[in-house]
């Protein structure tokens, strides 16, 4: 443990980072997944979680360490609990990439077990979700290492037209499995992931606050109009 | 950061207002221009590096400064509306109003009751009855009267430094002040002596009006109620010790308080 806060704090910028750099990793591969249908990547974004788990730990240990060391203050106060609002955030980001390569694990065994092997049709929504949630994910890492609040704003803004995607899916897979019933086995895992992405997006919404709070001691959470 | 509150706010039941105060030593310029009002019955930090003009300021208040040579003050600091710097003003009756309490406690090579009444004495309270019961009242308000009332009549420098310098409390309080002036009062006192003052500056909030100076960060959060840096002899920032030490609206604040200078 370094003796100067500024150093403590840098090194848990550092840390608290290299969680988002990986957390984010599990969000594309989950995604790729998806897209591809791919299995193996899937069970790769499943096994990446204990490292996930363990970084948001050692995040965790650097916070109540400088909190108990250094009693922060100000600017330095606002970033310790920042830090740890964000790292259980994405830790809980980390579970929902996982929930999603669940999700392919079992459409591909529910496809592969169909008497007729029909392709999985997705609508077009689902890339709507996928590109505006990962572009969130980017932004919301850049608002915090570049310290731009303007940014965490346009990110709380953003929520809305996942949500919207989202409604917009699950009438489509609703309308989809009543024309073609070979669907409907797909449907609970479909609308499964399309929940994952936008709970993950809300999870980046709430990140963006905190960051919003950290650069300028505002609580936003509850506020209509941000 | 945008930040749209007031550096320094303004208070609505002040009893010391300071108005565009500047103090010099000779040549030197020791305080510019300073104007805030402190709230009555609340705990006040001072808070700066050294040589910024903490403790100055604070002896301006019962006039302790009067005494050094070629001192010169312009502006004023109101006491309930009265300018202490006029000439009516009987300096003897201010510091009876303003009481204070120093860095180093500094107790009479006289026994703990002594000690406690000697301001009476000098205003010529004799009864014995009037200062047994002040005695005791002041004692159990700094929080000593159990730890020596089975020796009252003992020296005083017998005590621990935390004990003295909470019997220089009692001393204070003993002529009812209204303001309870405090320079550093816990910088020579171990962790456990520091807690009993800081849960008696706390206990005596709500009754007295307490500015105290501290270098201690911490300690200025945990008991004051409002917070005004100083740097270089000018008021940077002045707002509650919730706002100050959250969300400071000066980046020199800021830089001071996370220990990025001073």
């Amino acid at each position: 443990m370094t003796t100067n806060i500024h150093s403590a704090i840098d090194s848990l910028k550092q840390h608290l980072l290299y969680l988002g750099t990986i957390v984010e990793e599990g969000i594309r591969n989950s995604i790729t997944a998806v897209r591809s249908m791919d299995p193996v990547l899937a069970a790769e974004v499943q096994a990446a979680d204990s490292k996930i788990n363990a970084l948001e730990v050692n995040v965790e240990e650097d916070c109540l360490k400088i909190l108990a060391l250094h009693q922060p203050v100000a600017s330095d106060l606002r970033f310790v609990v920042t830090a740890l609002k964000m790292n259980r955030e994405l830790e809980r980001i980390g579970d929902l990439a996982c929930k999603i390569a669940d999700k392919v694990l079992l459409l591909h065994a529910a496809r592969k077990d169909a008497e007729n092997p029909a392709e999985i049709v997705f609508p077009q929504e689902f890339e709507v979700m996928f590109v505006t949630t990962q572009a969130m994910f980017r932004n919301c890492l850049d608002a915090f290492v570049n310290e731009d609040a303007d940014l965490a704003y346009r990110i709380c803004l953003q929520d809305d037209e996942v949500d919207e995607a989202k409604r917009t899916i699950r009438r489509q897979l609703e309308q989809i499995a009543r024309t073609d019933p070979g669907q409907q086995v797909f449907l609970p895992m479909q609308l499964a992931i399309a929940r994952g992405v936008e709970r993950i997006a809300d999870h980046i919404t709430n990140t963006s606050e905190d960051i919003i709070y950290m650069l300028q001691g505002r609580i936003v959470r509850h506020e209509e109009q941000i | 950061m945008k930040n749209t509150e007031q550096a320094i706010i303004t208070i609505d039941d002040a009893i010391v207002q300071a108005d565009n105060l500047s103090l010099f030593y000779g040549e030197a310029q020791a305080l510019f221009d300073i104007s805030f009002a402190i709230p009555r019955h609340q705990v006040t930090a001072l808070i700066g590096p050294s040589g910024c003009g903490k403790s100055t300021f604070i002896r301006c208040i019962n006039r302790m400064n009067d005494l050094i040579d070629g001192l010169r003050i312009t502006g004023s600091i109101k006491l309930d509306d009265r300018n202490i710097f006029d000439r009516a003003v009987d300096v003897i009756d201010l510091r009876r109003r303003v009481g204070m309490v120093f860095q180093k406690s500094n107790p009479f090579t006289k026994s703990i009751y002594e000690n406690v009444i000697f301001g009476m004495r000098i205003a010529g309270i004799n009864e014995k009855p009037i200062l047994d019961e002040t005695v005791e009242k002041s004692l159990r308000r700094a929080a000593l009267w159990n730890e020596v009332k089975d020796r009252l009549h003992e020296s005083a420098m017998g005590l621990s430094g935390g004990q003295m310098q909470r019997l220089c409390i009692a001393r204070a309080i003993a002529v009812s002040p209204e303001i309870i002036l405090m320079d550093e009062p816990c910088s020579a006192l171990d962790p456990r002596s520091t807690a009993h003052i800081e849960d008696l500056i706390r206990d005596l909030n709500g009754e007295y009006t307490i500015i105290i100076v501290t270098h201690n960060m911490q300690q200025a959060s945990r008991i004051s109620d409002y917070t005004a840096f100083l740097y270089e002899g000018e008021l940077i920032e002045f707002g509650p010790t919730n706002r100050v030490f959250t969300v400071p609206v000066k980046k020199a604040t800021e830089d001071y308080i996370t220990g990025r200078f001073g």
